[in-house]
C-alpha cells in the first residue's frame, strides 16, 4: 500500500509517438507559479510561458531577436566599458565585481545598443541587460544610449528604448545620476526634431532609469506584470509603514494610474511598436 | 545652539568665554587678557576642526538643527519682494517644495527649492524636505512660467530624497522628476542651481539641472545617502563613514569629478555659525553668477547646458 501514489491509475502510454518530446535534459523552465515549459518551446513563443504568459526576464540577445527582422542588426559602440573612476571598494572592489559580471554574461556593461530593421524599416534599440550588475546603470549605460540617440537623430530613424534595470549603479555614485541628465538632454534634442521615441519598460524598471528615460517615452508601454517603480516596494513599505496594494508597481497598476499608454504581450511587440512609427508618422501601416 | 560631536571643543570654549564676558562686565577684574586670549583659541580651535573634516562629518553639517534652509536664504535675500506661489494646479500644494518671485537688486528671479521644518511639527508639515510628485510638477510650473516672462531660475536644494510613499507611486514620481530633468536641460532661462544642505539622489536632481550648480562648502551630493548604500551593499548601517568617503559626495569630491561647476565657501564653524554672513556670500553669488549667464542668448545657454551634462561619465573604448 505504501507505493499505491506510484500505481498508474490509466492504462497503457496513451501519446502516439511522434507527439513525444525529444528533450535533451536540463532545458526546463519553470515559471514562478509552477508551469514547465521545454526550453524550445519557450523560445519560439517569444519567451513566454504558454501556460500562465508569464513573461521570462530575457537579455538584449532576446529582444533584438524578436524585433529585428532575422535577427539581423549592427551593434552600435559594442566596446565601450565601464573604468572604476571613484576606485569604489564596498564588500568588494567595483572593479572586480566588473570583471566578474563581464565573465559571467560575456556582456561588456548593462545596456547594448543596435540599428536594424524591423518590418522591413530601420529602428535603433538600446536594450538593457538586468544579468549585468542588475542592469544598474553608469556611465556606460548613459554614454551608449546617449549615442544611440545621437545615431537616431543624425538618420532620423525611429529609437526604441528597453528599460530593464534596478536603477542608478551606486559604484560610480553621482557620476551615474548624472546619466539621468545626460540621457534627457538627448531625448529632448530627439523630442525637437520630431523623430518618435518608445519606451518598453519590463521588469524591473525601477529607481533611476524610472526618472529618466523610461517614462519619457512618446509612448509609454510594458510588458504584462512588470515591476515598475521610482522607490523599490521595501522602500515604500519601510517608510510608510503601510501594507501595499496587491498590483502595486505592476504594468497594470501603472496603466490604471495613466503612466503608460498600453500593455503589450511579447508576441505582439513587434507589430505594435511598428504600427504605432506608421501611425504617427502618418505613413501606411505596414502588414502584419 | 546645538553642537554635534566633533564640534564639543568649540562649545567648551564658547561657554568659556561667555563666562570671562560676564565675569569681566560684574566685577572690578580685567579679563580682557583672557578673553582674548579665549577668542584666539576658539577661532584656532574652529580651524582645526573644520579644515580636516572628514566626509561623514560634511554630512552631519549638512543635516545641522540649526542650519538654514531653503526659506531662511530667500526671505534673508529678497526681503518683503518676495511673493509665494502655490500649487501644481493638479492635485495639491507640495509644503516639502517651495517656490516664489523675488528680487536681489534689480533683478526678479524665480525661486524653487525642497523646504524642511525646524521642529517636530514643522518637520511632518514639510514632510522633512521629501516633495511628491506634485512638489516636482508644482516647480516645472514656476520654471515654465519664468521662462515665459524671461526670468532666470534659482533652486536651493536641500532634500533627504524624494517620498518614498504610496501615493508618491500611483502619482508618478518617477515620471515627473524624469520630466523636470528633461525640461530643465532645455529651459530657456538661466538656471543656477545651490546645494545648500543635502542632495540626494533624483530627489535632488528633479530640480538641480542648471547652467551653473554650486554646492556649498558643508554640503553633500550623491546618488544615494551614505546610510541607504551602506545597507544596501554592506548590508548593514553600521558602514555609513566608509560608504560616504566610497559615495566622494562632499562639495570637492564633487569638482573634481566635474559634475558640479564650483564651491561657495561658508564662514568658519559652517552656514548655522553666521547665518546673516552666509546669506550675504549667497546673495553675491547668485548675482555674480547670473551677471555671467545674462550675456548669453538662450539658445547658446541651452546648447552649452547641455553639451555640459553630455560630457559627464566616465568610460574606455
Amino acid at each position: 500500500m505504501a507505493m499505491a501514489w506510484f500505481k498508474r491509475k490509466e492504462k497503457g502510454i496513451q501519446t502516439a509517438t511522434e507527439e513525444k518530446k525529444d528533450t535533451p535534459v536540463g532545458l526546463w523552465y519553470k515559471s514562478p507559479t509552477g508551469k514547465i515549459v521545454e526550453a524550445d518551446e519557450l523560445a519560439k513563443n517569444f519567451y513566454v510561458s504558454p501556460e500562465d504568459d508569464y513573461h521570462v526576464r530575457i537579455g538584449s540577445k532576446e529582444y533584438f531577436s524578436i524585433l529585428f527582422d532575422d535577427n539581423k542588426f549592427k551593434e552600435l559602440d559594442p566596446n565601450l566599458e565601464s573604468k572604476d573612476p571613484l576606485s569604489f571598494i564596498d564588500t568588494k572592489k567595483y572593479s572586480d565585481r566588473l570583471k566578474q559580471a563581464q565573465e559571467k554574461t560575456k556582456l561588456k556593461d548593462a545596456v547594448r545598443t543596435a540599428v536594424g530593421k524591423s518590418k522591413g524599416k530601420n529602428l535603433v534599440i538600446a536594450c538593457m541587460d538586468f544579468s549585468f550588475i542588475g542592469g544598474s546603470m553608469g556611465s556606460v549605460v548613459g554614454e551608449k544610449i546617449a549615442r544611440a540617440i545621437d545615431y537616431s537623430i543624425k538618420k532620423k530613424i525611429p529609437f526604441m528604448m528597453i528599460s530593464k534595470s534596478g536603477g542608478a549603479r551606486m559604484m560610480e555614485a553621482a557620476l551615474s545620476l548624472m546619466q539621468l541628465a545626460k540621457t534627457s538632454a538627448k531625448l529632448a534634442q530627439l523630442s525637437e526634431l520630431g523623430i518618435p521615441y518608445i519606451s518598453l519598460c519590463t521588469d524591473p524598471t525601477t529607481g533611476g532609469t524610472t526618472a529618466s528615460y523610461a517614462m519619457l517615452g512618446d509612448i509609454n508601454i510594458a510588458e504584462p506584470g512588470a515591476l515598475i517603480g521610482f522607490a523599490g516596494p521595501r522602500v515604500v513599505k519601510e517608510a510608510t509603514g503601510k501594507d501595499l496594494p496587491e498590483d502595486f508597481q505592476t504594468s497594470e497598476f501603472l496603466l490604471e494610474h495613466g503612466f503608460l499608454d498600453f500593455i503589450v504581450h511579447r508576441r505582439d511587440l513587434k507589430n505594435k511598436v511598428n504600427l504605432y512609427i506608421d501611425l504617427i508618422q502618418n505613413q501606411a501601416v505596414r502588414a502584419s | 545652539m546645538e553642537y554635534l560631536d566633533f564640534e564639543l571643543p568649540i562649545k567648551e570654549l564658547e561657554e568659556q568665554l561667555d563666562k570671562c564676558v560676564v565675569l569681566g562686565s560684574e566685577s572690578e577684574i580685567d579679563v580682557s587678557d583672557t578673553c582674548k586670549q579665549l577668542e584666539k583659541k576658539l577661532e584656532k580651535t574652529k580651524k582645526d576642526i573644520y579644515k580636516n573634516l572628514t566626509a561623514w562629518q560634511r554630512v552631519q553639517l549638512s543635516r545641522h538643527p540649526s542650519r538654514p534652509y531653503t526659506m531662511d536664504y530667500i526671505e534673508a535675500i529678497c526681503g518683503d519682494s518676495f511673493l509665494e506661489l502655490h500649487g501644481d494646479r493638479n492635485v495639491k500644494d507640495d509644503k516639502a517644495m517651495i517656490g516664489g518671485l523675488g528680487k536681489i537688486g534689480d533683478q526678479t528671479y524665480m525661486f524653487i527649492g525642497q523646504q524642511k521644518g525646524y521642529n517636530t511639527k514643522t518637520r511632518q508639515y514639510r514632510n522633512f524636505g521629501m516633495a511628491n510628485p506634485e512638489g516636482y510638477r508644482k516647480a516645472l510650473r514656476l520654471m515654465k512660467m519664468a521662462e515665459k516672462f524671461g526670468v532666470p531660475v534659482v533652486s536651493l536644494i536641500d532634500t533627504p530624497g524624494a517620498y518614498p510613499g504610496i501615493e508618491a507611486e500611483e502619482r508618478g514620481q518617477g515620471e515627473a522628476i524624469a520630466r523636470n530633468i528633461l525640461e530643465m536641460t532645455r529651459l530657456k532661462v538661466p538656471i543656477i542651481v545651490l546645494i545648500i544642505g543635502e542632495g540626494a539622489s533624483g530627489g535632488a536632481l528633479g530640480i538641480g539641472v542648471g547652467d551653473r550648480v554650486l554646492m556649498l562648502e558643508n554640503t553633500w551630493y550623491s546618488v544615494i545617502s551614505p546610510e541607504s548604500c551602506s545597507s544596501i551593499l554592506w548590508r548593514s548601517w553600521e558602514y555609513k563613514e566608509q560608504a560616504a568617503e566610497a559615495l566622494k559626495l562632499t562639495a570637492s569630491d564633487m569638482k573634481k569629478l566635474h559634475l558640479v561647476d564650483d564651491i561657495v565657501k561658508e564662514p568658519l564653524g559652517g552656514a548655522h555659525s553666521d547665518r546673516g554672513t552666509t546669506f550675504k556670500i549667497v546673495e553675491e553669488k547668485i548675482h555674480e553668477v547670473h551677471e555671467q549667464l545674462k550675456k548669453l542668448s538662450p539658445t547658446d545657454l541651452v546648447k552649452k547646458r547641455m553639451d555640459k551634462y553630455s560630457k559627464m561619465g566616465v568610460y574606455s573604448g
